[in-house]
Parts: structure tokens; C-alpha cells; sequence
């Protein structure tokens, strides 16, 4: 039975609730867990125990890339390739180059952002298991939900419906794979 | 009870009404997910779709028979399309205060504004760059504009103020459609999870990412969109003050002059606030949306609008001060030129009613608070932020060095089309946007209600999201 359930989801109706529900979770010692909310919650990462992602150093390399690579396009086009005097400037005139390194430099950090911040987030994902509760279209509506995942070490199929019915949601819903 | 007006004075409640978080969805998701669409918005958009052919008209004329067909001339190179360039580009820089700006800055209100503003910044951005690709002349040849390496063996000049334009406006567009796109992926996901209509249920589900508000997820999301928010300020601050230089690295009398970065960047967000006041008054109305655009947020906008217009009325003193102070001929020819021995002194005058005069009213809450008088202020002042650029472009070349080659410069009617067009553009992308999207950021919107608060704390978005203390000491790794 336990094989094909994929994690076992309570749904809650305030964000206070979740987040003493998490703690409570977080303090049995589950570890592969997640909340859902409709908006972001700043207490869910303490009461999950969620870390410090690691994006704003992926950010300030991708910045850094987007400079290193105006600084080169600047410089083989103006020193190496194409070397030409306009108004009494040395070939490598850098003041006059800082816009394009700057506006690179942002351009870069702007991707690395966006685009890092999906895929660590492994999106786009358009089937993920806790679709399968037809309640869990609230979660982007109104409704707070918790899950606990089949492959946490702790996972046993009894106790953790168990402890989830102690924790006084709404509901308690098995996540089917 | 004292306390309690106090207390409403300085915080104001930004949502009004009796809200939950699924009455909030409801409000402003069924704009876009209800069948009936109304019927003036099909009014408007007709009056755009047609106003925007103008556009169309002209360019495909523009396109057959060249650039001849505006008045530009000699000396009056820059006319029209740079006035117009600027104009919009100007416009757009309040979306993107609103959005990222206030953000740093922790100004709850901007919650409720951002997205509608973000969106004017793109249509208007879109606006601007259609001028200066059709001012060369060969639009398609405008891929020359770009770094590559080609046949020809030659590479754009990057000392070049037109070259940094082209870097800091593409920039720009990117970053704001970024931005833009990221804060509506929750709220996708809001309208995929309530849309009846099978195709846009499937449409909101592809642009949503398969977004399930994920404890993990909504924490990345956070630290990227005030990350975002970090990187767009001195952006947007760059944009403006970039296209001020391409004024300002010239030699012209009228152009040559440093503080033209702040000044443009001021009347940049002006401008862009007039046209957020023009936009958000009928919306509130038309919508009902008056719970979540709240008079606070008008009387805001009015306050910041009263600001910037004074900044950039003293960087008109400040302009005529200098052409006097210079002590160079040129420069003081400039400026009586320009305001009183020229021909076009009319416009200065003008300019002055609009940009200077008339905000002067905002000091008063009888005007402050009238929603009238603040949409009427609101177009003073973009008609105002519009004769600024024509004084500053055309005032300044029209009679330069040497008299021999001064020049009288009137616009002709394409170039008229040109303009009304691009606006007739512009209402029928924001008509689309207001039909298929969300016109307020749900979600944000969300964490302003008391509901939202965890014991009693506040969960502001973005708000403290880099002050949460990890104080629980775990031995998982870490994620990442």
C-alpha cells in the first residue's frame, strides 16, 4: 500500500495553524517535508527548517559573467579587432565603456535570477503528484497545506497518519504517486 | 479612539472592505476568468485597435517612401521620433519605481499598483523602441545596431551614447518583461487552478511553470524577485540617464550639460506617474476595484508626482541659470532663444504652465484627494513631460553656431500619425493585458490582509525575507 502513496497531505485553514502544525512536524523529525501557500510565508522556513538557498551567489556569478564578458567584447572589438581613434581616446578608452558593461553585467543577473530560481525549484513541473488531491486547487486560492513525504527515513504509513490527524487539520489526504 | 486615527494615518489600511484570501482571488481573478467580457471594453478596444492602424498606416508609408515624409530636416535632425522616443521611454520608468524602488523602500502600497504599472512600462517601452529603428531609416537593417561579426568587417562604436542606448533600452525591456512575468507566475497559477474554459485552463497551466506555491519554492522566489528588485533600481536609475547622454555628450548648446542624468530621470518618473494616475483612475472605476486601489494610493501617487515635479522644476531654473552662468555666448542665446526671443517661446511658457504650475495644486488635499483633479493634472503633466522634449530637442538645434544654418521646424501630419498611433498601440496592449491577465498581483495582495499574519506577525512580501533567523540547528543537507 505504502509503495505507490507518494506522501501523505493535511490541509489546514490559517497560516498560524501550518505553522505550528510544521513545527510540530519538524520536531518529531521528519525531514522530507514541504508546506503549501497561497502567498509566502517567512515563518514556514524556520518551522521547516528550510535553509538559505544558495541563488544569490549563482546571481552575483552570473553578474559577474555578464561584466567579464562586455569587458571582453569591448576590448576585442576596440583594441584587437577593429582598433580605430575617436575623439583623441586610447584604444581602450574604458570610462566610455562602462555602460555596456554595466547594462551586462544586469542583463546577466537578471537570467541567472529568473532562470536559476526555476530550476533549482526543478520548474517547470507540469505533473507533480500533489495534484492528485482535487483540494489541493486551493492552495493557490485560500487553504494551508502540509505533506510528508513516503521517502522520509521516519515514514511509516500508520504513524504518520496518525501524527497527522494529532496535528487537528481540516483534512488528511493520502497522496497517491 | 484617538490612537486608533493615529494609527489609520500613519498606516493606512491598503486593502479596503471586508477581504478574505478567497474572496481577494475571486475579485480579481474573475476579470479575467469570467465569460462576459464587458462592453466597454470592447468600445475601447476598438477605438485603440483603429487608433493604432494610424500607426500602421504610417509606417508601411514611411517604409515605401523614407523618412522624407517627417519634418525632420536640417539642422532639426532629432525631431519627432527622439521627442516621442524619450516621451515613452520616460513613461515607463514609473512601472518599474513602483515595482522595484518602493520594494526596497518597503512601500506597502505599491502592492496593489506594481503589476498594472509593470505592464504600462513594457507597452510603453515597446512604444519607444519603434522610433529610433524607424528613424534609421532601413528598419531592417536595424540588426546592425548589435555586435556580431560580419561580412562587412566592421563593429558598432561602444563610446558611443546611441551605442549605450541601444545596450541600456534592450536591457531594459528584458529585465522588466522578466520581472513582470516572474511576479505573475503565482497568480497563473491561481487562474489555472479556477479556470473553467479548457484552453486557458491549459495556457495558464504552460505559463505557470506548474507552480504549487511550495514552502521551498515560495522561499527562492522571494530572495530571486528582491534580487530582481536590487539589480532593476540602478537599472532603471542607468536607462534614463542613459538616453540623457546622448543628449549631453553632444556639443550643442542646450544639450551639453551635466546635470541632464538626474533631470531626465526625474522627469522620467513624472511623466511616468501622470500616466499611472491616468490608467489607474478609470480602472478602480470600471472594475470595482476600489477595495484594492484605495484613494491612499491615488493621494500616494499625487505626493510622489508633486516630488519629482519639483525637482524637475528647479532643474529648469537651474538650466536657465546656467546658460547665464556659463558665461558663453551660445549657451545665453540658447536660452533667451528659448524663452523669449524665439520663435518657439510659446512652448517654453507652456511648458512651464504644465510642468510647474499645475502641480503646485497637490499641496492642497482639496486637489490632492479629488480624483478629478487628479486625472486632469495627470494629463497637464504629460502633455507637459511631452513640450519638454520638444523644447529641450528642437529649441536647442533649431538655431545652433552659425545663423546660416538655422532652420524653422514644424511637424508634418505623418509625423502626427506617427505619434497617435503609437498611442492607439499602446491602449490596445494594456486593453489585452486588462482581458487576459491579472490586473492586481493576487498573491501580493494576499499577505497585506490581517489573515495573513503568523501570531500576530505581519508576512509582507519580501519584507524581511533576508532577516529570518535560522536559529534550528539540523543535519540534513543543506537544500539548494
Amino acid at each position: 500500500m505504502s509503495e505507490n502513496i507518494y506522501g501523505i497531505m493535511a490541509e489546514f485553514d490559517t497560516p498560524t495553524q501550518l505553522v505550528d502544525a510544521a513545527v510540530k512536524v519538524r520536531d518529531a523529525g521528519y525531514t522530507k517535508t514541504d508546506g503549501f501557500s497561497p502567498f509566502p510565508l517567512h515563518d514556514i522556513d524556520e518551522a521547516l527548517g528550510i535553509k538559505r538557498s544558495v541563488l544569490p551567489y549563482l546571481v552575483f556569478t552570473g553578474g559577474i559573467t555578464g561584466l567579464l564578458t562586455a569587458l571582453g567584447l569591448v576590448y576585442f572589438v576596440h583594441v584587437i579587432d577593429y582598433p580605430i581613434i575617436i575623439g583623441g581616446r586610447g584604444h581602450f578608452s574604458l570610462p566610455a565603456f562602462i555602460p555596456p558593461m554595466f547594462e551586462l553585467t544586469i542583463l546577466f543577473a537578471a537570467f541567472t535570477a529568473v532562470f536559476g530560481m526555476l530550476f533549482l525549484n526543478g520548474l517547470p513541473s507540469p505533473y507533480h503528484p500533489v495534484f492528485n488531491i482535487p483540494r489541493f486547487a486551493l492552495a493557490s486560492r485560500e487553504k494551508f497545506f502540509l505533506l510528508i513525504e513516503s521517502r522520509d527515513p521516519l515514514y511509516d504509513y500508520e504513524k504518520v497518519r496518525a501524527f497527522m490527524d494529532s496535528l487537528s487539520p481540516q483534512e488528511v489526504f493520502d497522496v497517491p504517486e | 479612539m484617538q490612537d486608533a486615527i493615529e494609527e489609520r494615518k500613519l498606516h493606512p489600511a491598503m486593502v479596503e472592505g471586508d477581504h478574505d484570501f478567497g474572496t481577494v482571488s475571486d475579485r480579481i481573478g474573475d476579470l479575467t476568468l469570467k465569460k462576459r467580457t464587458p462592453f466597454f471594453w470592447f468600445v475601447g478596444f476598438a477605438i485603440a485597435f483603429l487608433v493604432a492602424q494610424l500607426l500602421m498606416v504610417t509606417i508601411l508609408y514611411l517604409v515605401t517612401k523614407g523618412i522624407g515624409i517627417w519634418g525632420t530636416n536640417q539642422p532639426v535632425g532629432w525631431a519627432f521620433p527622439i521627442i516621442n522616443f524619450v516621451w515613452w521611454i520616460g513613461i515607463g520608468h514609473a512601472g518599474t519605481l513602483i515595482s522595484a524602488i518602493l520594494l526596497l523602500l518597503n512601500q506597502k502600497w505599491r502592492t496593489s499598483i506594481n503589476r498594472f504599472a509593470e505592464a504600462m512600462t513594457l507597452f510603453a517601452v515597446a512604444c519607444a523602441g519603434l522610433y529610433p529603428v524607424f528613424h534609421t531609416g532601413r528598419p531592417w537593417l536595424a540588426y546592425w545596431l548589435f555586435p556580431y561579426p560580419n561580412t562587412m568587417g566592421i563593429w558598432p562604436q561602444f563610446r558611443s551614447p546611441l551605442m549605450w542606448d541601444v545596450f541600456a533600452v534592450s536591457t531594459y525591456a528584458t529585465v522588466s518583461l522578466l520581472f513582470w512575468y516572474v511576479g505573475l507566475i503565482p497568480d497563473l497559477a491561481t487562474l489555472r487552478d479556477r479556470a473553467k474554459n479548457p484552453i486557458f485552463k491549459k495556457l495558464y497551466a504552460i505559463f505557470s511553470w506548474g507552480w504549487r506555491g511550495s514552502a521551498r519554492h515560495w522561499h527562492r522566489y522571494e530572495l530571486a524577485y528582491l534580487i530582481l528588485a536590487g539589480i532593476s533600481t540602478p537599472l532603471v536609475l542607468s536607462v534614463h540617464s542613459v538616453v540623457s547622454l546622448d543628449f549631453s555628450v553632444s556639443q550643442i548648446p542646450g544639450w551639453h550639460a551635466t546635470f541632464f542624468p538626474p533631470y531626465f530621470v526625474a522627469g522620467a518618473i513624472y511623466a511616468g506617474f501622470a500616466m499611472v494616475l491616468l490608467l489607474a483612475i478609470p480602472l478602480r472605476h470600471l472594475y470595482n476595484m476600489k477595495d484594492f486601489v484605495t484613494k491612499t494610493h491615488l493621494i500616494l501617487m499625487g505626493k510622489v508626482m508633486l516630488a519629482t515635479g519639483l525637482i524637475v522644476g528647479y532643474s529648469y531654473i537651474m538650466e536657465a541659470f546656467f546658460g547665464w552662468y556659463s558665461g558663453s555666448q551660445y549657451e545665453w542665446f540658447m536660452i533667451k532663444n528659448r524663452i523669449w526671443e524665439g520663435p518657439y517661446w510659446a512652448f517654453y511658457w507652456m511648458l512651464m504652465f504644465c510642468n510647474v504650475i499645475s502641480p503646485q495644486f497637490l499641496w492642497f488635499k482639496r486637489f490632492r484627494e479629488s480624483e478629478f483633479w487628479l486625472f486632469i493634472i495627470s494629463i497637464i503633466v504629460s502633455i507637459g513631460m511631452w513640450l519638454e522634449r520638444f523644447v529641450i530637442i528642437v529649441t536647442s538645434i533649431q538655431r545652433d553656431f552659425l545663423p546660416s544654418s538655422w532652420a524653422m521646424y514644424s511637424p508634418t501630419i505623418w509625423d502626427w500619425t506617427m505619434f497617435i498611433g503609437t498611442l492607439g498601440f499602446f491602449f490596445c496592449l494594456f486593453f489585452l493585458f486588462v482581458r487576459f491577465l491579472p490586473i492586481i498581483s493576487i498573491f501580493e495582495v494576499r499577505t497585506l490582509l490581517p489573515q495573513a499574519n503568523v501570531h500576530g506577525r505581519p508576512q509582507d512580501f519580501d519584507e524581511n525575507v533576508l532577516e529570518v533567523e535560522y536559529t534550528y540547528d539540523r543535519t540534513d543537507p543543506p537544500n539548494s
